[in-house]
């Protein structure tokens, strides 16, 4: 059993300590929002926060993320209010199929936390979360405009 | 009134395989009642009493806003209110129950809101004169002196007020109109607008559901290997070293070629199925390899016949008495698709009942397939279609995970079973770009004057595996995209006076599809790439030397010249900076490029690429851009990433390790334009700008490099896109 914390509720599952997080949030709690794509941590479609930190969840194991703050797309607003990254996706109409932008939004959240006033250098550094529709125009201005609204 | 959806031929062999579905006459504006009881005015339109607008959608939603744009149709002739504009997918199963009345669901060809933008306007007009006729058969007046603007009804004479809500139901149950009139573009008022997308709140908080998102009561988790080698057989697996591990519940064969091993989690169902031992009968294609499969075609490159697509004059004698020859080989390899979301299906199946939840872009061939592989006739099955992670292709002929899952959940009958492909089976498994070898030979006349060209095509048909119902006397005509002598879908953009345009088709067992933009991609790399090529040996500026064989093309030209334009051509580039353009036609639409790049040592940085794309009519140019900007991503991570090789038969790239896709740092400045000329075109936008992606940066690289790079993917040259 491990004790896990998910957008602030407390779980309990019964599954092998080193199951990648990603499948124990989307099978045994039932949050599909945080994506598979890859499986070993080079597409970014799977990110969570781990104590406020990105963390590509299908190659880290459910055990290291025992007694910690797991924060998933949907715990990301907070209070019915939208994180200003997701508003800015809505504002600048960022998504095409979507199925990445779960993960591209955790990213981009943790970005901004880090460096509130990214430069396009921080940008292509940080954001290497890949998107096949090819989206990273929209990504790009959706960062900026969310971080003007500071 | 009576009309039929236009039928085409890929309807027809959809209709084959699927066996009772009707396909034929029908009047689409039949009403019946909504999921949620609530009334629909036709079988396109229901109105809530709170004035919500719920538009039906046939087609598949993959990322690339047919939703949007199909909406903005209807709404655009109904007149009702935008902002209170939602949407739902209709389900296959209905849709044959209903005698098809929303039309067809493929989802490909980019012909989402081309091949039904008629009967989707005249769902939307036919409502609002329903609505309309509600309206004033309670107030007792002419239907003729009532107007509706942005869902309120008026009465201008009486100053009679209504909204569509409150006619909504009366209008339900009267008989739709004998004739419906469209409105003439110029009245447009949503067409043409770029309007937000309807699906976005839902795909940035995780609500968006996908196939793989899946959940059913009770439902188990699967995981499948299929043999590496297309064409090879399971020989045998032991199960019994994996029978007892925690959560197992089953493992299966499936067909002839693949095991599967059912589990209460798909991560023990996929850590099982790695510890399974399988032996697989690879069989003779575990042979092949890429450079088997290149001597092959390269034969083909100088076969004696080949299958004639495009034949004006004669290019061989043209040829014969040039006073100049000019030849150049080129050759493209096999691309995965790689949609983001793996492929997957949920199946349910009983005795009498078979369900599947998938991704698909045609519903309506998953629900024959669900059919034949359940053995139960269509009323007894259902598809519900979700968003899709990406198609591409796809997901629109080749349904191979559907009918795994519902072999599978026939060995578990009455469990709801998802199975889930692993990156890796999906890499391996696909049905990839065609690989293909063209020879071009051009001749020149003593004035410098281009005379013959002849394109010789070596490779593979998609057709030819995937639908040879639809090959034409053993030639398959998607191979000549782009290279039609005339029409309306892709036609040939340059005045040649003797071209022959012929194809040598080599079918290697690997499973071609049909990957984004299909053939006109590599064929415009050849000719774009090739008439550089020509300009150079000739000594002209590659945009006069186009000019000057495309007056006949005003089209093709007016793409490319404002592209030209936009991209500064003829104007001094930065230092270091150099510039390369492609034109093309495919899906109905004009397209061209304007790359700008640099190159230092290997690494090459595009610093801009300007497309234009003129798609006759532009429903929503908000979209459109968006559309370009992301076939650009979708073009040049083929050239510089992509491209799968061959080894013992199978696929080597098994994911984004060794197949890596463009990222946010190596993503040029996209400037997009729209150029929509109208005049009753309505071209596809999701496909035809990737084709000339790769041209354009090339013919830069050859401007900037001196060096002309012929085969790909770039990175076999040791270039990388920085």
């Amino acid at each position: 059993m491990v004790k896990l914390t998910i957008n602030g509720k407390a779980h309990e599952v019964d599954v092998e300590p080193d199951t990648p997080l990603l499948w124990v949030i989307r099978d045994n709690i039932g949050l599909t929002g945080t994506k598979y794509a890859c499986g070993i941590a080079q597409c970014g479609a799977c990110t969570v926060h781990v104590d406020g930190q990105p963390v590509r969840s299908c190659a880290f194991a459910v055990s290291d993320a025992a007694d910690k703050q797991i924060t998933t797309i949907e715990g990301l607003a907070t209070n019915g209010t939208l994180h200003k990254v997701q508003q800015a996706w809505i504002d600048n109409d960022v998504p095409q199929c979507g199925y990445c932008q779960s993960g591209m939004i955790m990213a981009v959240a943790a970005l901004l936390k880090e460096k509130p006033k990214p430069t396009d250098a921080d940008i292509d550094k940080a954001i290497t979360n890949i998107c096949r529709c090819g989206t990273y125009q929209q990504v790009r201005a959706g960062i900026h405009a969310a971080a003007a609204n500071a | 009134m009576n009309f039929m959806p236009k039928m085409n031929r890929r309807d027809f062999v959809v209709g084959a395989a699927a066996g009772s579905l009707t396909l034929g006459m029908r009047i689409p504006f039949d009403a019946a009642e909504a999921a949620d009881g609530a009334p629909e005015v036709n079988a396109w339109v229901v109105i809530k009493p709170d004035e919500t607008v719920v538009v039906r959608i046939a087609r598949s939603e993959m990322g690339q806003g047919t939703l949007t744009g199909l909406a903005q149709l209807v709404t655009e002739e109904l007149e009702c209110d935008w902002s209170k504009v939602t949407y739902e997918f209709p389900t296959p199963g209905e849709n044959v129950a209903r005698k098809r009345v929303w039309g067809d669901f493929f989802t490909a060809g980019s012909q989402g809101i081309r091949s039904s933008n008629e009967f989707v306007r005249k769902g939307g007009a036919a409502a609002r004169m329903m609505l309309i006729e509600a309206a004033a058969s309670e107030w007792k007046v002419p239907a003729g002196e009532c107007t509706a603007q942005n869902g309120t009804i008026t009465h201008a004479a009486s100053g009679k007020k209504t909204t569509f809500g409150a006619v909504a139901a009366a209008a339900g149950k009267l008989e739709p109109p004998t004739e419906v009139k469209l409105k003439d573009p110029k009245d447009w008022k949503v067409i043409g607008q770029g309007k937000k997308r309807l699906d976005t709140p839902i795909k940035v908080n995780g609500e968006a559901k996908y196939g793989i998102d899946t959940q059913v009561p009770g439902m188990l988790y699967a995981a499948i290997k299929a043999c590496p080698v297309t064409g090879g057989k399971l020989a045998s697996f032991d199960a019994g070293k994996v029978e007892g591990r925690k959560g197992v519940k089953k493992i299966v064969k499936v067909e002839d070629n693949a095991v599967a091993v059912i589990a209460d989690s798909w991560w023990r169902a996929k850590t099982a199925l790695d510890a399974l031992p399988i032996t697989w009968d690879e069989g003779e294609n575990a042979k092949v390899s890429s450079a088997s499969i290149a001597a092959w075609l390269k034969e083909g490159l100088d076969a004696d016949t080949a299958l004639v697509g495009n034949k004006t004059g004669d290019a061989k004698a043209a040829l014969a008495s040039a006073a100049k020859k000019v030849e150049a080989v080129y050759a493209y390899p096999y691309q995965h698709h790689v949609t983001m979301e793996p492929q997957n299906a949920t199946a349910r199946y009983t005795d009498d009942k078979c369900e599947v939840w998938t991704s698909t872009q045609n519903g309506e061939a998953a629900l024959a397939l669900v059919s034949e592989t359940s053995g139960l006739p269509i009323a007894k099955c259902e598809v519900y279609k979700t968003f899709l992670g990406g198609g591409f292709g796809r997901r629109s002929t080749s349904h191979d995970y559907v009918k795994q899952a519902v072999l599978v959940a026939k060995q578990m009958p009455g469990t709801p079973i998802k199975l889930l492909w692993s990156r890796e089976e999906d890499m391996t498994h696909g049905w990839y770009h065609p690989v293909t070898q063209c020879k071009l030979t051009a001749g020149f006349d003593e004035n410098k004057n281009l005379t013959a060209l002849h394109i010789r095509i070596s490779g593979q048909s998609i057709l030819a595996t995937v639908a040879p119902a639809r090959m034409q006397e053993g030639r398959d005509p998607a191979t000549f995209s782009g290279f039609y002598p005339g029409g309306a879908e892709a036609a040939f953009g340059y005045d040649v006076a003797n071209v022959l345009v012929d194809h040598s088709m080599r079918n290697p067992h690997i499973h071609p599809g049909f990957w984004r933009g299909v053939n006109i991609n590599h064929n415009a790399i050849y000719l774009e790439c090739f008439m550089d090529e020509l300009a150079k040996e000739m000594g002209v500026d590659a945009l006069e030397f186009r000019r000057k064989i495309m007056a006949k093309h005003p089209k093709h030209l007016a793409v490319l010249n404002a592209a030209a334009e936009k991209g500064g051509w003829g104007t001094p580039a930065p230092a270091g900076h150099f510039r390369g353009l492609a034109q093309h036609m495919g899906f109905g639409s004009y397209v061209a490029a304007c790359a700008e790049v640099s190159v230092q040592g290997k690494n090459v940085k595009i610093h801009r690429i300007v497309g234009v794309t003129d798609p006759g009519y532009a429903v929503n140019p908000a979209q459109i851009e968006r559309q370009i900007a992301g076939s650009f991503v979708y073009g040049l991570t083929g050239l510089f990433l992509g491209g799968n090789t061959v080894k013992d038969g199978r696929i080597e790239q098994e994911n984004f390790d060794t197949y890596d896709m463009m990222r946010i740092a190596q993503m040029p400045k996209v400037d997009a334009y729209v150029m929509p000329s109208q005049g009753g075109v309505w071209g596809g936008v999701g496909e035809p700008t990737i084709c000339v992606a790769a041209p354009a940066v090339l013919n830069a690289i050859a401007a900037a490099t001196n060096t002309r790079y012929r085969t790909f993917p770039l990175r076999d040259h040791g270039l990388t896109l920085v």
